[in-house]
């Protein structure tokens, strides 16, 4: 918990992983897979992140009101996205009369 | 002076511990959590920016495409590199400050300072060549005519968003100044790590922001244009 000391090689080992997500995603975006390239690149971007939240910010061994209070802003940021989006791309829907 | 009449009038004190908190423990999971709080506002700050570029990207995606395609990827993989380095040599710093390894700590906090310097300057030179090539919004603007307008929302949303990463990075370098400076005069302690840690949680904020920020601005026309 509070006192834990993460060993060194954790974060070497988060570090290599990291570099070889940013190496996945530049070679990705040189191919051409439609809608998958976005998909692709979220998706590594998203594990990466999950990964600096756990490991470097020490979230794998925090608190669970901490774990709380992320979950929130993921949520939050969710609905931010979604209602944002939903309203978007729904606008071409509308029919009068 | 008056009388301490605190739960701890009776008990031997820590040095950095404040009297309204039970234990040293208790007051770092308090500054922890106080420090997430502030990075779920910067979430949904940031997030807007995001939600912004969502919306333009899905109604201008060959604009967009176009204009990204001018962007330097080697520098912006490079810089992405420089960034994650930045990370690890902040978590080494943690770990130096909870080991009570003063000269290594403060050793790991320069080499952190140093990268998000390069980071900056790399940056920097981006910037510039942007204005060299009329890429930059406003009346100097120059692009195909075809995506005249929309790649210019696409460079406000590059400069906004890369512009405002940069002023965290700033704040950054402002905060480890702060930091390199409690190592040195002996205010970071083994049992008093917790300001090394809470600063390491904003610089890995930082650079998670950039995880996303460089495949969403940098990669999203690689394929479409030659």
């Amino acid at each position: 918990m509070s006192d834990h000391i993460v060993p060194r090689r954790v974060y070497f080992t988060i570090y290599g992983i990291l570099l070889l997500g940013t190496y996945l995603t530049v070679q990705f975006a040189f191919f051409d897979l439609g809608a998958l390239n976005t998909i692709a690149a979220l998706t590594i971007a998203v594990v990466k992140a999950t990964l600096v939240v756990l490991f470097f910010m020490h979230v794998r061994y925090s608190t669970r009101l901490t774990w709380l209070v992320i979950a929130g802003s993921v949520l939050w940021l969710a609905i931010l996205l979604a209602m944002t989006m939903g309203d978007y791309l729904t606008r071409a829907w509308r029919t009068y009369g | 002076m008056l009388p301490d009449t605190s739960i701890h009038a009776d008990r031997p004190h820590h040095p950095a511990l404040a009297h309204h908190f039970e234990s040293i423990e208790a007051q770092k999971d308090a500054a922890t959590l106080g420090m997430w709080v502030f990075l779920v506002t910067e979430v949904l700050f940031f997030g807007g920016l995001f939600a912004t570029y969502s919306v333009y990207r899905m109604w201008y995606p060959a604009a967009f495409a176009v204009a990204s395609h001018e962007l330097n990827i080697a520098l912006g993989t490079i810089n992405t590199a420089v960034l994650i380095t930045s990370s690890l040599t902040m978590a080494l710093a943690v770990h130096a400050s909870q080991t009570g390894e003063r000269r290594q700590l403060m050793l790991f906090l320069i080499a952190t300072m140093i990268l998000g310097g390069v980071f900056l300057g790399i940056k920097g030179v981006e910037y510039y060549q942007k204005f060299v090539e009329h890429h930059v919004p406003g009346p100097d603007f120059k692009f195909e005519a075809e995506y005249f307008l929309h790649a210019q929302i696409f460079f406000s949303l590059y400069f906004m968003m890369t512009g405002l990463h940069a002023l965290h990075m700033i704040i950054g370098l402002g905060i480890m100044t702060w930091m390199l400076w409690w190592s040195w005069n002996g205010t970071i302690t083994r049992d008093y790590a917790a300001p090394i840690e809470i600063a390491g949680l904003y610089w890995h904020f930082v650079d998670i922001v950039w995880i996303f920020l460089f495949p969403l601005l940098y990669l999203i026309g690689r394929h479409v244009h030659v």
